[in-house]
């Protein structure tokens, strides 16, 4: 709390000295490291490029530090103007409705020009009203994607040129791989909850909740408990027996990138934003495949829903701020911005002109799987069951999904236990929220 | 000691001098508390645009909640757990030291390093130990035919837990057992080898009952100790899980406080915790403060 003070009251003392020159814009984001650097960069490209608004970049910690920074700020009313949000926070953001600046009214009001239709749908749907109006700015998105170890398919006599398609190739591939003592685990996964049970409820077009996957009431049921998750998290315990599968750790999984650099595991399946992650760090030629799916599901695959994070703007600000950020928003849009922050970072690009730049440039012939992510979000128009998924409490949700889960690999649930707890523990988080915002 | 009471000439003199410690406190402390006190009867959204009075719900819930008294659980085992072994570990490396002759301060200095190392440090280094994928430790283990993974095993993960915040805590009583140990007058365990006592029997019948009210104290001290300043290390090596197994409740606190921005709940959580607070203080302050020689 004495820190977000002192922070407010510096970013105070700051705008009281620039604010003859120019006004000030407060971002607080959540990107470290080299993500931080070039979000730096891009922001400092913006302050050249005019001389009306400053934009000030702050980073505040992960994820959940940022949410929970701005929300505090808010409460003692020193919140920014625009602060970066993970996708699971989205139901707790749209439920505070004084709080949020909805940004296609604040385009709008500012009068700055502004199409929804430029954005890609797969991408922004996750972010929009019932109406379909836009609420948050999308900034980093990503999806899973499948990568391969093409030295250890190689050493195993398998095509290093053909990725796994199904989950059956995955586990006959895998006992391959195991047999010929190429590696000792076939693959490992980041993000159980999200790549190993929301996306593959989208990507076999599965109901992760009702109402259009919570996207239509904050009173929505969680539905994951039915036969085709039930029957992969079933696999996944079984495979992990058998040593095809290898659990990364909770949350992020943070032992499963290791495991697929160390060529310890010949498949990882991680965000499309981890590519440049996996390319700086294996030592072996590095293959890309479109997440697995069970063939024998109708409709599958579908597309693949995103993670990653948007920009809220929040209220309390004058408009001559808001104009700002109507500004800055237009500029991030811009085709050449996204293209370079797509290219450098492996998040997917938010709006059609920025990829179809990328494809104008060559970079997708170049840098072969970069575009897999675009691929799989756009391999068909989504339903109301892969448009992406709307719950509140869903950070403590993903908790939960978490801790199932390694009761079912510790032998002491069965996957069908496991995700009816997660549909009653998660419902009454629901409730809770729907409780709290009503 | 001899005379307890000062006179000062201006009546309002010694509530100046108090004020600046008054004010701390109250800042620091009553303020804090009561707003805590207040949040725990209201349900709130996280941004705080929609406040309900809602009497003892978060309190009914909570004790209602699997979770929640799961929590209690293990925090009786992790703290009995980090006593005992912190406690026991301490009190061998601190009678050994002292019969040390040569080399005493080395050793004393040297045991005495751990304290200083921050709770989060000392939970990334064994964190970093007993790794699945890249720890030492495993690897050992796996060559003795235990497939160790605190991510998965409960009741790896409690060891785990255990192990780092206990190896913290050892520095702080050893320097207590031995300010204890050096405080026994030489004359008595002589007198007791004069009489034929061997080193165990004096160590039994005469050094361990003199030694008693410092483990009281320390008992004491110890729980407080794995109850609310093991947060750092739960934070930095097993976040509570796996599955909840090292979940203990100031940890609960912050993540349904912090991470899961359920402020009610977390706030009569903490309410909770201020009451055994209290007790342990009473308890402290009682029985023990007259009794120990510092």
């Amino acid at each position: 709390m004495t820190r977000i003070l002192l922070t407010g009251a510096a970013a105070l003392a700051l705008t009281a000295t620039a604010a003859a020159a120019k006004t000030q814009v407060t971002w607080w984001h959540a990107m470290g490291g080299e993500l931080g650097s070039k979000l730096e960069q891009i922001v400092a490209g913006y302050n050249a490029s005019q001389d009306t608004y400053e934009v000030v970049p702050v980073y505040k910690g992960d994820y959940t530090e940022t949410m929970t920074a701005a929300i505090a700020a808010f409460r003692a009313g020193e919140q920014p103007d625009i602060v970066q949000v993970f996708e699971v926070g989205t139901g707790t953001m749209m439920a505070a409705k004084g709080a949020i600046y909805p940004v296609y009214q604040l385009m709008q009001e500012a009068g700055a020009s502004f199409d929804p239709k430029a954005y890609l749908p797969a991408v922004v749907g996750y972010y929009t009203d019932t109406d379909g109006n836009m609420l948050s700015m999308p900034f980093n998105s990503s999806t899973p994607i499948l990568y391969y170890n093409k030295d250890i398919f190689a050493a195993a006599g398998l095509d290093p040129e053909t990725a796994p398609a199904t989950w059956a190739d995955v586990e006959a591939m895998s006992k391959t791989i195991l047999a010929s003592g190429a590696a000792r685990c076939g693959f490992t996964t980041g993000w159980i909850s999200w790549v190993q049970l929301e996306n593959l409820s989208a990507w076999h077009n599965q109901p992760i909740g009702t109402d259009e996957n919570g996207f239509g009431s904050v009173e929505a049921k969680l539905t994951v408990d039915g036969p085709v998750q039930v029957r992969h998290w079933d696999n996944l315990a079984r495979w992990q027996k058998e040593g095809v599968f290898k659990y990364g750790g909770p949350g992020g999984g943070s032992d499963a990138a290791p495991a697929f650099y160390a060529g310890e595991c010949a498949m990882y399946m991680n965000s499309s934003a981890s590519r440049a992650g996996v390319m700086a760090n294996s030592q072996f030629p590095v293959g890309f495949g479109m997440m697995p799916y069970y063939d024998d599901v109708e409709g599958a695959p579908q597309n693949s829903i995103i993670g990653g994070a948007t920009l809220w703007v929040l209220r309390g600000h004058s408009e001559e701020e808001y104009k700002g950020v109507a500004d800055f928003f237009s500029y991030l849009s811009s085709p050449e911005v996204q293209a370079d922050w797509h290219q450098f970072s492996g998040y997917l690009p938010i709006t059609q002109a920025a990829y179809d730049l990328g494809k104008a440039q060559g970079y997708y012939d170049q840098n072969p799987g970069a575009d897999m992510g675009i691929r799989e979000i756009t391999l068909n128009p989504p339903t109301p069951n892969s448009k992406g998924l709307r719950f509140g409490n869903y950070v403590q949700i993903r908790t939960v999904i978490d801790e199932e889960f390694q009761s079912l690999l510790a032998g002491k649930k069965s996957s069908q236990q496991a995700l009816d707890a997660v549909v009653e523990r998660g419902n009454a988080l629901i409730e809770d929220f729907a409780d709290a915002v009503n | 000691m001899q005379s307890r009471r000062a006179t000062y000439r201006s009546p309002w003199l010694p509530y100046l001098l108090l004020a600046p410690q008054l004010l701390i406190t109250f800042v620091f402390f009553l303020w804090p508390a009561g707003q805590a006190v207040r949040q725990s009867f209201l349900r709130e959204d996280p941004f705080g645009l929609s406040t309900r009075f809602v009497g003892l719900d978060n309190y009914t819930r909570l004790f209602h909640d699997p979770g929640y008294l799961n929590s209690f659980k293990v925090t009786l085992v992790f703290s009995v757990s980090v006593a005992a072994l912190s406690i026991g570990l301490a009190l061998l490396l601190a009678v050994s030291a002292d019969r040390v002759i040569r080399g005493h301060r080395g050793y004393t200095t040297l045991l005495v390093w751990p304290y200083a190392v921050a709770p989060a440090v000392a939970g990334v280094l064994w964190w970093f130990m007993f790794n699945p994928t890249i720890g030492i430790l495993p690897y050992l283990l796996g060559g003795l035919g235990y497939a160790w993974d605190d991510r998965l095993k409960p009741g790896d993960a409690m060891i785990l837990v255990v192990l780092a915040s206990a190896w913290k805590q050892i520095s702080y009583n050893f320097l207590f057992f031995l300010a204890g140990l050096q405080a026994i007058p030489q004359s008595l365990r002589e007198a007791a080898a004069i009489d034929g006592a061997g080193p165990v029997k004096r160590f039994v019948t005469i050094v361990f009952p003199l030694l008693s009210p410092t483990t009281f104290f320390l008992l004491v001290v110890n729980i407080t100790y794995t109850m609310f300043e093991t947060f750092a290390v739960i934070d930095a090596t097993t976040g509570g899980g796996p599955a909840q197994a090292t979940n203990i409740l100031v940890y609960k606190v912050y993540q349904d406080g912090f991470i899961g921005l359920n402020l009610g709940s977390s706030a009569a959580q903490s309410v909770v915790l201020m009451g055994i607070v209290m007790v342990l203080t009473f308890i402290q302050f009682r029985f023990i403060e007259r009794r120990v020689q510092y």
